[in-house]
């Protein structure tokens, strides 16, 4: 063995005990996202409602006064993006809950910033059944809007091919969104993700109506528009959005293209990826692998 | 589990979840309504004004009061339906000139300033004699009316005349820019198959001119009957003309519409049927069965030839039903487009509020604000061209202008 190949093994072997240590610490997170998780949401059902979620107006009105500071972030030099490969997608939804979570998201079946779609071909058809968690049968079957389950509805039936398809906004290059607001209240930052600014948005909703993936919801409580931001308050600080934080399977794959080893520039270098909707014309930034024709 | 779902939109097939509760209400139905009875109540006032159609001068300046009470109310569903009104005007201050929205509060705001210059202009020598012959506060009122202008020679009110003129021009095409606007503000949005269309404003600006001559009819034979003045024979028929043409091209250019979406049979063409003859079943029937008897109506009283009371009665019945019908037909284009989901795999059935913010029951209050409005201003700069004074004053401001 070369003095090189020497050094190489041993990098590898760092690299792999690194690798090892990361996945520990990243399932330890999960882990305590989800206890974290289920212990809030039990103290929110018990608190009330299903807006408990919401945060409270002196929350609200502190965050607005006084914005993280993100210090050493300079926008100029990241260009974020996100990648979905379905076909490690459980349906789990922890991605939901934890996406809820860190961003206040009311808590009912109607305002999401990320979700999970079920496509399932049953024998002999030619096209899919499609359902999310906020269908009536999901929740029905676990009797809260703030418990995210799907339910067993397929267990009897003989199913040719089923996946899960997680959405969330796309950030996308041309955003409809951006396009339509007319105050100028939301906007696309110089590093990738469309941030609205709540405290200057009119509430006229003609964003959720131009969004072509309904990524956007309205916030009847604080009368503006919401939609997922990739975690922004996360993802300057070097952290990774929630959904990606908590997904046990690697579906959610985020990461900066400026970097070519980043985890995302890797998964689009290395697979065969798509946009929804690309007639649209928006230039979607979330990239999705094993998609299917039904997926809308 | 029924209680959860209360305040949800039932749905059937897939929807994208964010979806369950429509973003645009019953508001927004009557906001492009109401803005369209300005725009056809405008043109018919400008046929008198600008193209000198003597017939129509009866009720031209009736129209043009019709025109600004009716844009009074224009903005205000608007205003009820944001999350945050207060912040309204930030739109205005600093337009994002990409959106079709950004350019609303000016394109209003001229419209606004240009009915009232020209309601000024056609009633100031009305308001001058006024103020010469009224005592007290109202004497006052249109002392202020006439801005300090009591020039009624032959040469002020020629200049009048003109001025009046120019800006009804000018007004043509800013109510048609302001209607075929509104329709933009629908047929841009691509996500939407039901209103992504080239032909949307078209559609919205000549239902607009229908429903607008369909009001004046309706208006002026109520009024009339009240005042029990005369209908000129001449002016009903000049309105028969314009419903007629109005409701014609309507009629053709909805029925392509709905001719090109299925005759593209585009991917989720099945649920845009499904939507039809499910959601707004009975607003398509409503706005069809309308304009169908608006059609046969003027069709049969022009090809009979019909004068008199019985054209006044049969053209009171065709106004009203283009007006319902325009209204169907604004609910179906509003309420459905969004009934159809994004997904072109599944549909909403929206069920209206009764009370609150954005409820009926609030469209019901700005519906009449505009008539309670123009009933009031008719009292103030009365539009007709009879004697507005009481009998044993003697005086015809007519006759003194």
């Amino acid at each position: 063995m070369t003095t090189q190949d020497r050094k190489f093994d041993q990098q590898a072997v760092a690299l792999s005990r690194r690798r090892f240590l990361g996945l520990l610490g990243k399932g330890m997170v999960c882990a305590g996202t989800l206890v974290s998780a289920n212990s809030a949401i039990g103290s929110a059902e018990v608190r009330g409602g299903k807006r408990a979620y919401q945060q409270n107006d002196a929350q609200y009105t502190e965050s607005l006064n006084n914005p993280p500071e993100i210090p050493d972030y300079n926008w100029n030099d990241h260009q974020w993006a996100m990648g979905v490969d379905t076909d490690r997608c459980i349906g789990c939804l922890r991605c939901m809950e934890a996406c809820k979570m860190e961003n206040s998201v009311q808590m009912d079946a109607f305002h999401h910033r990320t979700w999970v779609e079920r496509y399932v071909y049953l024998e002999g058809s030619n096209t899919a059944i499609v359902d999310s968690q906020a269908d009536p049968k999901n929740i029905e079957n676990t009797g809260s809007e703030t418990k995210f389950r799907f339910d067993n509805r397929y267990r009897n039936v003989k199913v040719d091919k089923a996946f899960f398809v997680p959405k969330l906004c796309n950030q996308c290059e041309h955003p409809s969104c951006v396009q339509v607001c007319p105050t100028g209240a939301t906007f696309k930052v110089k590093d990738g993700p469309v941030l609205i600014d709540t405290t200057y948005c009119i509430g006229c909703q003609y964003c959720v109506q131009a969004c072509p993936y309904g990524a956007r919801s309205f916030n009847e409580v604080r009368g503006v528009a919401e939609k997922c931001n990739w975690c922004y308050h996360r993802i300057t600080k070097g952290l990774n959005p929630a959904c990606v934080e908590v997904c046990p399977t690697g579906t959610r794959i985020f990461g900066d293209r400026n970097d070519p080893e980043s985890p995302i520039s890797l998964f689009i270098k290395n697979n065969h990826v798509q946009v929804l909707k690309p007639e649209m014309g928006n230039a979607p930034n979330v990239f999705y692998k094993g998609t299917d024709k039904e997926v809308v | 589990m029924e209680s959860l779902f209360h305040h949800v939109t039932p749905h059937v097939g897939f929807i994208y979840p964010n979806e369950s509760e429509l973003p645009w209400t019953q508001l927004i139905v009557i906001y492009p309504y109401i803005t369209g009875l300005v725009a056809g109540a405008f043109v018919v006032s400008s046929l008198h004004h600008v193209f000198n159609i003597k017939s129509f001068a009866p009720i031209s300046r009736f129209a043009l009061l019709t025109a600004l009470c009716f844009m009074f109310f224009a903005p205000s569903p608007l205003l009820f339906h944001l999350g945050q009104p207060t912040r309204a005007f930030n739109a205005v201050i600093t337009p994002h000139w990409t959106s079709a929205m950004a350019a609303f509060g000016y394109v209003a705001g001229f419209y606004v300033c240009l009915l009232l210059l020209e309601t000024w202009f056609a009633f100031r020598a009305d308001i001058v004699a006024m103020s010469k012959v009224r005592a007290g506060i109202m004497g006052k009122v249109y002392g202020w009316l006439t801005l300090g202008s009591d020039d009624v020679s032959q040469r002020a009110l020629a200049i009048d005349h003109k001025i009046a003129r120019i800006l009804a021009m000018i007004g043509i095409p800013a109510a048609c820019g302001l209607h075929g606007y509104v329709g933009f503000v629908f047929g841009s949005l691509k996500t939407r198959e039901w209103w992504s269309s080239d032909l949307m404003p078209v559609i919205f600006l000549l239902s607009a001119v229908g429903s607008g001559v369909g009001l004046l009819i309706v208006l002026y034979v109520i009024v009339s009957k009240f005042r029990k003045t005369p209908m000129p024979n001449d002016t009903m028929r000049g309105l028969l003309y314009v419903l007629f043409t109005a409701i014609t091209v309507v009629m053709v250019i909805e029925g392509l519409e709905l001719l090109e979406i299925f005759y593209k049979g585009r991917e989720g063409v099945e649920t845009v049927r499904a939507l039809i003859v499910g959601p707004i079943w009975a607003g398509m029937t409503i706005q069809w069965a309308m304009s169908l008897f608006v059609l046969a109506v003027t069709s049969a009283l022009l090809f009979y030839n019909v004068h008199g009371e019985r054209l006044v009665n049969w053209l009171f019945m065709a106004g009203l039903a283009m007006m319902i019908g325009v209204l169907a037909m604004r609910w179906n284009v509003v309420i459905g487009g969004q009934e159809l989901s994004k997904t072109m795999k599944g549909l909403l059935t929206y069920y209206p509020e009764m009370f609150g913010r954005e409820s009926l029951f609030t469209v019901l209050i700005i519906s009449i604000c505009p008539y309670v409005t123009l009933w009031l201003v008719a009292k103030l700069l009365p539009p007709w061209e009879e004697k507005i004074e009481p009998e044993n004053r003697v005086f015809d401001v007519h006759k003194l202008a």
